[in-house]
């Protein structure tokens, strides 16, 4: 070993990472070396979503990246007496980074570089094809740029599926002095975290869809929403905020352009609902975040009455790519009218775990067993639930769906933002069902009667030891039919579906 | 963590006012600051927001981060979202009220730990999932919790 070349070693400062210790094997990489004379540079890059390696430890070598998983301090001294630095064999390594088959059997577009470059460099992020997008844009009006989204068939991510470029095109057309780009970044699905990852990996991708999406409306005001929860993610965005206004990629007079956009950080306060896009308005605005009733849509009357285009971080995330490469490619991939890629989320009981990208179209079985390799408990997956805590659960007869927005919706279930949630043999659906109708109480505004109280009276009937299943369809009925929005709409759901594919859990308890 | 002070919170009401910021933004500051957000606050934050102290004191009560009860020096949040349900969640939780004699929300005598649920911290490949003072932990068995909670008692 060289001690006077600079070896580069790369660990996540991703919250997982952070949580199964990679802040301590930081720490003893440094101590470690320093013992042995090596020079070592450790760059804190973002996940690379392989979440069931993590902490995954990687280092620059000639024949490229080479990966260990699971690594802890622990395991320090072994690495370097193995000559990890040059890539030796180490029990825990997993070869080179980009042929580990989890990632290799990917198509990665969205999170194309998030846990390769450090998420703080301009440069590397330019490198890697960063503002060739945003480039684009500067050169196009707005209304060739909505164009551009229109033609490319991308839907909102956040689990709604409604075309993004027609919320552009409307809040385009739509006449006022100050328009606003709202990212909602408040996550709180259970199951998901792809815009955590991104936001923490290549948080200016993020920073780039949306000065695209003010260039292309007209707006110079953008607030990224993001929750509380995500401790890391709100300081690696602010972060990232400072150095693109440094590098005058937001801020005034863009690259020379003429064009203006102001971005800042709004963290949530702990409330599920304000993923609700006129919740979020109204907490945006300082207040509870109840819902409002449209219309008035937000794209004509959102934030402060003004025009607002509000999309998901993924969406916004998506958007680069289609300005550098065309509306048209993004179309091509895909089924149907489920455009582009999805970057899937496979947590719960999972044996490997993490963030699967892929082109819409790959059916559920294909995820599951490509990527899951079963439960963490061994036991057949009894159930998975798909898009949070208002998805469906859906039974194995069912794994053959493909994935895509019509797909789902035509066996009563939404593919929401990506998340699927795995489910072992010992699970007690009539819990789960019980939990929704808790999370339903817990979470509602209190607007509408439906959700406030039917949620409460949901939870106690199915608390009771004999269950009257009929009367629990009526409440559901009531739910859907009149709730203010979509988490007493959708509650139900979850319900339903366990209702219907596990009536065995329903039974009499005596 | 601060005492609560009337003249410091008051400061942080008044530069957020001035800075033109929304009332939650100076609940924020306040919790971050503090902790919670005493019932004395209410008053001068209706007064420099332009609401009514019944709309303070509803922002309170609406957002979980906005305590209204100081919390223990240390505050442990257990998720108790459907993925971390997936891997025993629920009885990590149990094991950590039946070892502290705490339950969810609650605060101990000593004023040592504070227990809360949170929903989904976004480690969900990774569960069971809490935070501690900020710090994440993720892969939770009963022999890591152990030694987390004798870390808070030393």
């Amino acid at each position: 070993m060289n001690a006077q070349a600079v070896n580069r070693i790369f660990v996540p400062g991703d919250m997982l990472a952070v949580a199964l210790g990679a802040d301590e094997l930081v720490a003893a990489l440094t101590v470690e070396a320093k013992k042995r004379n090596i020079s070592i540079e450790i760059i804190r890059n973002g996940s690379r979503g392989i979440c069931w390696a993590e902490t995954l430890l990687e280092v620059q070598t000639d024949a490229g990246r080479v990966a260990y998983g699971n690594v802890t301090a622990a395991d320090v001294t072994s690495l370097f007496d193995a000559n990890f630095l040059s890539g030796g064999d180490h029990e825990k390594t997993l070869g080179l980074t980009q042929e580990i088959p989890w990632l290799a059997k990917q198509e990665r577009v969205i999170f194309n570089r998030c846990g390769i470059i450090d998420p703080l460099s301009l440069n590397e992020f330019i490198e890697t094809g960063g503002f060739a997008g945003l480039g684009k844009a500067l050169q196009m009006s707005g209304s060739q740029i909505v164009e551009q989204i229109l033609q490319s068939g991308l839907r909102g991510r956040g689990g709604a599926g409604f075309p993004t470029g027609i919320k552009w095109q409307t809040v385009l057309d739509t006449a006022g002095a100050i328009k606003h780009i709202v990212c909602n970044a408040d996550e709180g699905d259970s199951g998901t975290f792809s815009d955590r990852l991104i936001m923490e990996g290549d948080p200016f991708r993020l920073i780039e869809g949306m000065v695209i999406a003010g260039i292309a409306t007209g707006a110079e005001h953008g607030v990224i929403y993001l929750r509380s929860e995500y401790l890391f993610a709100v300081k690696m965005m602010k972060e990232a905020i400072n150095i693109a206004l440094a590098g005058n990629w937001v801020g005034a007079n863009i690259q020379g352009s003429g064009k203006t956009f102001d971005l800042r950080v709004f963290v949530g306060a702990g409330s599920y609902v304000c993923g609700e896009e006129t919740a979020l308005l109204e907490s945006l605005e300082g207040k509870p975040g109840i819902v409002r009733s449209k219309p008035p849509l937000p794209a004509i009357e959102g934030l402060f009455g003004q025009p607002t285009v509000i999309n998901n971080v993924i969406t916004l995330c998506a958007v680069p790519d289609i300005l550098a490469k065309g509306g048209d490619w993004h179309a091509s991939l895909g089924i149907g009218r489920s455009t582009g890629t999805l970057p899937f989320q496979l947590a719960g009981n999972v044996a490997k775990g993490g963030l699967v990208e892929l082109p819409f179209g790959s059916s559920l079985q294909k995820l599951l067993h490509d990527f899951t390799e079963g439960t963490k408990d061994g036991s057949n997956i009894r159930a998975v639930q798909v898009g949070g805590p208002l998805g469906a659960y859906l039974p194995p007869e069912l794994f053959d769906t493909l994935t895509g927005y019509e797909e789902f919706t035509a066996i009563g279930a939404g593919i929401g933002h990506g998340g699927i949630v795995i489910y072992g043999q010992s699970t007690n659906m009539r819990e789960q069902a019980k939990y929704a109708f808790e999370f339903c109480a817990e979470e509602s505004c209190g607007k509408c009667t439906p959700c406030r109280i039917g949620s409460i009276r949901g939870y106690e009937l199915l608390a009771t030891e004999q269950i009257d299943k009929s009367l629990i369809d009526d409440l559901c009925e009531v739910m859907i039919a009149g709730s203010a929005c979509a988490m007493g709409a959708m509650t139900p759901i979850p319900v339903q579906s366990l209702m219907r594919y596990w009536p065995e859990d329903f039974e009499d308890k005596s | 963590m601060h005492n609560w002070n009337d003249e410091h919170a008051l400061q942080i009401i008044e530069d957020c006012a001035n800075a033109g910021h929304v009332l939650t933004t100076a609940l924020r500051q306040l919790v971050d600051c503090f902790g919670f957000v005493d019932d004395a606050a209410i008053a001068p934050l209706a007064t420099h927001f332009l609401r009514s102290k019944a709309e303070v004191y509803g922002s309170i009560q609406y957002y979980s981060d906005f305590r209204d009860q100081k919390p223990g020096q240390h505050v442990l949040r257990i998720c108790q979202a459907e993925s971390c349900q997936a891997v025993g969640s629920k009885k990590i939780t149990k094991f950590v009220t039946a070892k502290t004699g705490i339950s969810l929300g609650d605060t101990s005598d000593d004023n040592r730990l504070t227990v809360e649920p949170v929903y989904c911290l976004g480690l969900c490949a990774n569960g069971p999932a809490a935070e501690l003072d900020g710090q994440p932990l993720a892969e939770l068995d009963e022999a890591k919790i152990n030694k987390i909670l004798s870390g808070i008692s030393s």
